[in-house]
């Protein structure tokens, strides 16, 4: 297998998911077979080749620092699950001690 | 005959001349959702009333002699992937169930300013993720020539409105294949423009650097039109090109200033249907006949282009989804549960004197996003999260990220090369038809290798479109790829034209049962 259940484990931490054991399993299995069909880069000589993360070559587009408008408060917190007049809301991360 | 059954750019030339009204056009579009959607799926939601209203004001507008926009009361229908101000946007996703966005997309508004009647919202896979239509949270979109069949995707339910003339435009997105595959799979014409082209400005990221938004229409003429009205650059979107956009719907009769049409031998390996090759290979001989000369190329890194594209858009995809974290929009897991159920495991391992397992314990706020996107996503939106928080943490980096993004420019100078000695390159849209619904659902490879003869465009950047081009022994459509150098959306759009006026397959319409 080109990854582990283990490693299944760990990565849905990193990805913020909570999988069931069930799910685990079967992720295990699918990931390891696109991983393993993945092998095939391998075989290419990419040793001279600059990475292209993007089709375009524009990089730094600029514009004059003007001020404007931009998303009031009341539209940003609009679609917020649980928020009060001026915040975001989420459960504590700091214990009570 | 119906109003329905008429192409987009002759309801523009009956809505100019007075021959029709936006209302009837808008009320017999209406009223074939209403006969076929229930057998085909293809819409999320439909705004009737608000359509007809719209199209009421155009006509008034139209009436007192003042100014109509270029698409002027023709229906358009709008994958759900493209915000919209006030109205659920939800991606098919139940993470965005009932998000409202507060803006528009700025093809959107470019639509609402040339006057489009937004008539509904198309189903997809969600996020765009997929090419079937089946991971949609909501509903099933099935192929109006074969109700078992799936529609393609991710615009699949785009493609299926359009196939069914339920809408004579539809708006798609591509960042694999998603306007291209479906379009071809439900025998319609669909471009994916050059990355850069349209603004992506309000368009749900899926991948940020392959991702576009093109049109899907019955025919390269009405496919133009759409484009002119969204493309162009955008100061909301810097990797939008400043570039002037042709007056596609206007030069598509010329005839393209050369023809040098390129067949690469790796569009004809292992695993092509032979009732495709057989279309494909006929179509080629259409444009041999209409004066094209005919000439091999060589894309020898084609092969690599699934496993590149795989690497490279779900790393993208793990990173644009955190977004979706139960906080500032979209679904979040019940909150009291989830502080109830950490705490039953923080006593349970106490208990027990699991120390390592305190140590691991989820914080509560961590517990939130986990829970979230667990309920909040899909199976196929899970599996490449997965799949690119794999690729790009520790360790695995330079193995599968980086070594993907040098395939990549790769499989970029394979293009630039070829398209030094032909001005097209053209081959198959997919390996075969479409295939039955749940046939690949519990095979994500499978279901990947389907793509991989669209990938490769989004990856180089360039442009492509999928024309009909014939049908299978069982009455599928086949589509032709033609694909053109960056920003030669206007030569495609004329040889696609050039085929449409020399053949018939994109005149057919399904009988929907």
């Amino acid at each position: 297998m080109a990854i582990s259940r283990e490693e299944v484990r760990k990565v849905s931490l990193l990805a913020r998911l909570l999988l069931s054991e069930q799910d685990l399993d079967r992720m295990t299995v699918q990931l390891g077979a696109v991983l393993e069909y993945m092998e095939l880069l391998s075989e290419v000589d990419t040793g001279q080749v600059e990475p292209m993360a993007h089709p375009l070559d524009v990089t730094d587009v600029l514009r004059a620092d003007e001020v404007r408008p931009s998303l009031d408060r009341a539209s940003a917190l609009a679609n917020a699950p649980h928020h009060d007049a001026e915040c975001y809301l989420v459960p504590a991360v700091l214990g009570e001690e | 005959m119906s109003l329905a059954d008429l192409t987009a750019t002759e309801l523009l030339t009956r809505l100019g001349t007075g021959e029709t009204s936006a209302t009837e056009v808008t009320a017999a579009f209406l009223r074939r959702i209403e006969e076929q959607d229930a057998a085909v799926g293809a819409f999320l939601s439909v705004e009737g009333e608000r359509a007809m209203a719209q199209a009421e004001e155009i006509d008034r507008r139209r009436a007192a002699g003042r100014p109509v926009g270029k698409l002027g009361g023709l229906p358009v229908a709008v994958k759900d992937v493209l915000c919209t101000q006030g109205e659920r946007t939800t991606c098919a996703s139940r993470i965005l169930r009932d998000f409202r966005p507060p803006y528009d997309a700025t093809v959107v508004a470019r639509l609402k300013a040339a006057d489009a009647v937004l008539i509904g919202r198309t189903n997809m896979d969600e996020f765009a993720m997929g090419g079937s239509t089946e991971n949609s949270a909501f509903r099933v979109t099935h192929n109006p020539w074969a109700l078992d069949r799936i529609p393609g995707g991710s615009s699949g339910g785009s493609a299926a409105a359009v196939a069914a003339s339920m809408a004579p435009l539809a708006v798609g997105s591509d960042t694999g294949g998603s306007i291209r595959q479906p379009a071809g799979l439900c025998g319609i014409t669909g471009l994916k423009p050059t990355y850069g082209r349209v603004s992506r400005f309000g368009l749900v990221a899926f991948a940020s650097s392959l991702d576009q938004v093109g049109p899907i229409a019955w025919t390269a003429e009405d496919a133009a039109l759409l484009l002119g009205v969204i493309a162009g650059h955008d100061f909301h979107d810097s990797t939008s090109i400043d570039l002037s956009v042709p007056r596609y719907a206007e030069t598509i009769g010329a005839r393209p200033a050369r023809l040098r049409i390129g067949l690469a031998r790796e569009h004809f390996g292992e695993g092509l249907d032979a009732e495709v090759e057989k279309a494909v290979r006929e179509a080629v001989a259409v444009y041999e006949s209409l004066g094209a000369s005919v000439h091999e190329v060589c894309l020898p890194h084609s092969k690599y282009a699934v496993a590149t594209y795989y690497i490279i858009a779900p790393c993208e995809a793990s990173s644009n989804l955190a977004r979706y974290d139960g906080v500032h929009y979209g679904y979040r897991s019940d909150e009291r549960k989830l502080v109830a159920e950490l705490e039953a495991e923080r006593q349970a391992m106490e208990k027990s004197g699991d120390g390592k397992g305190l140590e691991g314990l989820d914080n509560p706020l961590v517990r939130l996003y986990r829970k979230t996107r667990s309920e909040g996503f899909g199976s196929e939106v899970k599996r490449r999260i997965m799949l690119g928080t794999y690729a790009l943490s520790a360790g695995y980096y330079d193995a599968y990220y980086l070594k993907a993004l040098k395939v990549r420019r790769l499989i970029r100078e394979d293009f630039d090369r070829a398209f030094r000695d032909v001005d097209l390159i053209a081959g198959p849209i997919t390996p075969a038809p479409a295939y039955p619904i749940g046939s690949k659902i519990d095979d994500p490879l499978a279901m990947y290798l389907f793509d991989l003869y669209t990938v490769s465009g989004n990856l180089a950047g360039i442009c492509g479109i999928s024309i009909p081009c014939g049908f299978s022994r069982e009455g599928l459509p086949i589509g032709l790829q033609l694909q053109a150098p960056p920003f030669e959306e206007e030569r495609l759009l004329q040889a696609a034209h050039l085929f449409q006026q020399a053949t018939g397959w994109h005149k057919r319409r399904p009988a929907i049962e």
